[in-house]
């Protein structure tokens, strides 16, 4: 049900972003997704369309990468590949774990149609902010 | 669909929803921007906001998330009652309709903002900074944020807050930790609210709620309570009093009536 609302709070980022980039279309948009983020990739699918129809990101191809959830453990320093509900160490069997990866909810990469093709650097930096936190 | 019935469209979100610039370029090119930036930047932000607007005021901000039906505005009633002689509290009520709620809690003399939210599921970090302009941080220790009744969607929206609470009632069963990791893996305490009710129920285990919660690497203590009979209160209280220690240690001024009275937080059990 809130894929929608993180729908919307994407297409937001992509038309900030072809703003800035003088672009007049998004083709492909790239999401990083672990399952601990609480969000269904195939509930985001579907709510890609609602949320972009009359936006610069309408009809852009929407590729999901779901990530795996790995910990690493306090005890026996694995780092081992684990179900969402089961953070243990799968080494050990320790529970002082971390979490490595699993959480993720981000927007990794676009693919912009832009204007005029000289007036864009090609070294654009890339915008590095932190993942997003779903406390 | 919802572009124009509006279904989830939320006072705080409602300008996500706005089209996007004036772009009049004639394409001729393509450029992949790597981006890395998580999908709720704008929501993260604003939640880093309000978390130092309760910071700057000394306020301790919690979010509590359950089920619907667990216990949640009983639990605050029997908070307020029991605490109201020696802190400020408010209450920022999150419901898709109606303002009971707020009123049972403004009834125990304690204000409370009601934020309904309509048919979306949780609340965000918008609604949350709009309901803080209606109340007057500085006379405040304590701000309980009580969150949609929803096991899922409340986890994946940072409010501010700075710790979560969520309330699992014997009623619903020992494994919800399991069923439900993401909210349960995002919580600092749990209270297994309605315990009063755990000698005819039989089937659920305190125990095996605590050890669902540990596979989640979670240490959050998980203490039982039932704010009806009263039996557990203590200890979720001195919690709240310990939190309100820590935050004021943080900020470099500790009041002693409350410093060192409590060391509650890591028993469990």
């Amino acid at each position: 049900m809130h894929e929608l609302s993180i729908c919307q709070a994407l297409i937001e980022q992509i038309e900030t972003i072809a703003q800035r980039h003088e672009a007049s279309a998004a083709e492909r948009i790239e999401l990083r997704i672990g399952p601990l983020s609480g969000v269904e990739p195939h509930l985001l699918e579907q709510a890609f369309p609602i949320a972009s129809a009359g936006t610069v990101a309408a009809g852009a191809e929407l590729v999901i990468n779901s990530l795996p959830v790995t910990v690493s453990c306090a005890g026996c320093g694995t780092t081992s590949s684990v179900l969402p509900n089961r953070l243990v160490c799968a080494n050990c069997g320790d529970w002082h774990t971390t979490l490595v990866s699993g959480d993720e909810l981000e927007l990794y990469r676009v693919e912009l149609l832009t204007g005029a093709p000289d007036d864009l650097s090609t070294g654009t930096a890339p915008e590095r902010t932190t993942s997003g936190n779903v406390n | 669909m919802c572009d124009t019935c509006g279904c989830n469209v939320t006072p705080g979100n409602a300008d996500l929803l706005k089209p996007g610039g004036k772009l009049s370029k004639t394409a001729s090119g393509h450029e992949s921007i790597g981006v890395l930036q998580g999908l709720l930047h704008a929501n993260d932000h604003t939640a880093a906001h309000n978390r130092e607007h309760f910071k700057r005021h000394g306020v301790l901000a919690l979010n509590l998330m359950s089920s619907p039906g667990a216990g949640k505005t009983a639990l605050l009633e029997a908070t307020i009652d029991a605490l109201k002689d020696e802190l400020s509290m408010a209450v920022i009520e999150g419901d898709l309709e109606t303002e009971n709620d707020a009123a049972r809690i403004r009834k125990h003399g304690v204000e409370a903002v009601q934020i309904t939210t309509g048919s979306a599921c949780h609340l965000d970090a918008h609604m949350v900074h709009d309901a803080l302009h209606q109340l007057d941080l500085t006379a405040l220790d304590i701000v309980f944020i009580e969150n949609v009744g929803n096991l899922v969607c409340p986890a994946s929206f940072d409010l501010g807050q700075r710790r979560n609470v969520t309330l699992l009632s014997v009623t619903e069963g020992d494994d919800k930790p399991a069923k439900y990791p993401v909210m349960f893996r995002a919580s600092d305490l749990v209270l297994l609210s309605k315990s009063d009710l755990l000698p005819v129920l039989g089937d659920f285990s305190p125990d095996t709620a605590r050890q669902h919660l540990q596979q989640l690497a979670n240490p959050a203590p998980a203490y039982e309570l039932s704010a009806r009979s009263g039996d557990g209160m203590e200890r979720w209280l001195h919690w709240l009093l310990h939190e309100i220690s820590l935050l004021e240690h943080e900020a470099g001024a500790l009041r002693p009536e409350t410093g060192s009275a409590v060391s509650a937080s890591s028993s469990s059990p």
